[in-house]
């Protein structure tokens, strides 16, 4: 320890808040001109981080689990009529479904169609809720050698989650569809009229510029469109829902609320990247690969 | 540090460390339930529930123990919350910091008084706290962003803090005592 005399130390010490506001100015500043660096360090903070999230997730996950289970036990009975119900309903579907995709096959093969190439995908946990008061993502565990990258496509069991904006060396984050800064081009199933899903930070994301005189109708599903090429057709979003008359939004299909495990699709669309893709290490070859990609522009998300 | 005359025991290594973690408890707890609190817990408003966290954290041991939250470790609580979320960098970091300046100048007044006047005072401090991390967030985003959460915020904060209190209370006068080390 360094000897400093009395009078020193005290100026020294009613000096750091002062410095330290001022460094909180500047780290405002530093994180506005410089996003790329920002976002590094907070790749590399989750990073660190979801190894040990990952390690305490099953304890968690059983917590989680008892609570839940605490909280059923009073609708135990009313489940059960709900579900038998609900089963006898499904068994008469599945048995419509099947026929459907014999019939499909079977004219696909009359037609000579050409399927579309089965996508590459990992399976990975989400570990953390990473998106503050102002922003919905989640921070994902992913393997050392993972492949996965930035654009990937995030679905869970029922539909789309989001896609991926951030890729580090352990974790990745995922801006999910819901968050102010996502937007998605759809297509609404009956009208197959398309439109532009536009995520508000609530759990319910806004549907903007469908055509005129095809108004979405009220539980009609919505499925995403391959327009600018940043999502694949056809994937499940969501039902569409009025809240308030002439104001559509998304009831999404995806459990956002409740993301355990996403699967991180990679349908290989250069569409639109989120910004700074190109100036990663892993894609950008050398600097002037860097000028010209950059030079190209198509950055479409705002961060 | 240690001013207070009389014969005590001789600080050994194992006294000078049992006496450090005391000091370095308060920062530390908080962190570690920054951590717990970002991690999927499935609480309803977990996103606004944890800037108001710190916020109370800080301002309870800024208000009543001092030493152990000095102002470089609400610097870094506040780093540790705008690198969690997704926040510009340095929104939490100077509310934190303006709250601590706040709370230090204030102290010798605000200690002495009730729990429902320290309570209101907080309230006060969680309001200005939501709305400040509300309009820095959408000056350094350039677009105006929805109000509701402000006022969760605020409200979690609020509620919050008793039960907080209640809490860290106990750790104040136990744990995290260094002269008890």
């Amino acid at each position: 320890m360094i000897r400093l005399s009395i009078p020193l130390r005290q100026a020294l010490s009613r000096l750091t808040l002062p410095v330290l506001i001022v460094a909180a100015f500047a780290l405002m500043l530093l994180g506005k001109a410089d996003a790329v660096l920002a976002e590094r360090v907070r790749t590399g903070l989750g990073d660190v981080l979801a190894p040990l999230y990952a390690a305490i997730a099953a304890p968690l996950g059983a917590v989680r689990g008892a609570i839940a289970d605490g909280a059923h036990i009073f609708s135990l009975a009313r489940d059960n009529d709900r579900l038998r119900e609900e089963n006898a309903r499904l068994r008469q579907w599945q048995s419509v479904a099947l026929a459907l995709e014999a019939e499909n096959a079977a004219l696909k093969a009359n037609l000579r169609w050409l399927p579309d190439p089965a996508p590459s995908y990992v399976t990975a946990r989400v570990v953390a809720d990473a998106g503050g008061v102002y922003a919905r993502s989640v921070l994902i565990s992913i393997g050392p050698h993972h492949g996965v990258s930035k654009g990937q496509i995030a679905l869970d069991e029922r539909g789309l989650v989001g896609r991926v904006t951030e890729v580090g060396e352990r974790s990745a984050r995922v801006l999910l569809i819901t968050d102010m800064n996502s937007r998605v081009p759809v297509t609404l199933q009956e009208s197959r009229a398309r439109a532009i899903m536009a995520g508000t930070n609530t759990p319910l994301p806004r549907l903007m510029f469908w055509p005129e005189g095809t108004p979405p109708a009220e539980g009609e599903k919505v499925v995403s469109s391959a327009e600018a090429n940043a999502y694949p057709a056809n994937l499940p979003v969501g039902t569409v829902h009025y809240l308030t008359p002439g104001q559509p939004v998304v009831v999404p299909a995806a459990r956002l609320d409740r993301l355990e495990i996403v699967r991180l699709f990679d349908y290989d669309l250069g569409g639109i990247l989120p910004p700074e893709a190109s100036t990663r290490p892993q894609h950008a070859p050398g600097p002037r690969a860097r000028r010209t990609a950059e030079a190209a522009g198509g950055t479409v998300d705002e961060h | 540090m240690d001013r207070r005359p009389g014969i005590r025991p001789r600080p050994s290594l194992k006294r000078r460390l049992d006496a450090a973690a005391r000091f370095a408890l308060p920062a530390g707890l908080t962190a570690l339930a920054m951590l717990a609190l970002a991690a999927p817990l499935g609480l309803p408003a977990q996103a606004e529930l944890q800037p108001q966290f710190v916020l109370a954290s800080v301002f309870f041991w800024t208000l009543y123990r001092p030493a152990s939250m000095p102002p470089v470790a609400v610097f870094l609580l506040g780093l540790l919350a705008d690198l969690l979320g997704e926040a510009p960098l340095g929104v939490a970091v100077l509310s934190l910091l303006i709250a601590h300046a706040l709370v230090l100048r204030w102290r010798r007044g605000l200690a002495r008084q009730s729990f429902l006047l320290v309570w209101i005072a907080f309230a006060a401090f969680a309001i200005a706290a939501a709305l400040l991390g509300w309009a820095a967030t959408s000056l350094l985003r350039v677009r105006l962003l929805p109000f509701a959460p402000v006022v969760v915020e605020a409200m979690l904060g609020i509620g919050l803090y008793p039960v907080l209190a209640l809490l860290l209370i106990r750790v104040h006068r136990g744990a995290a005592a260094p002269e008890l080390a």
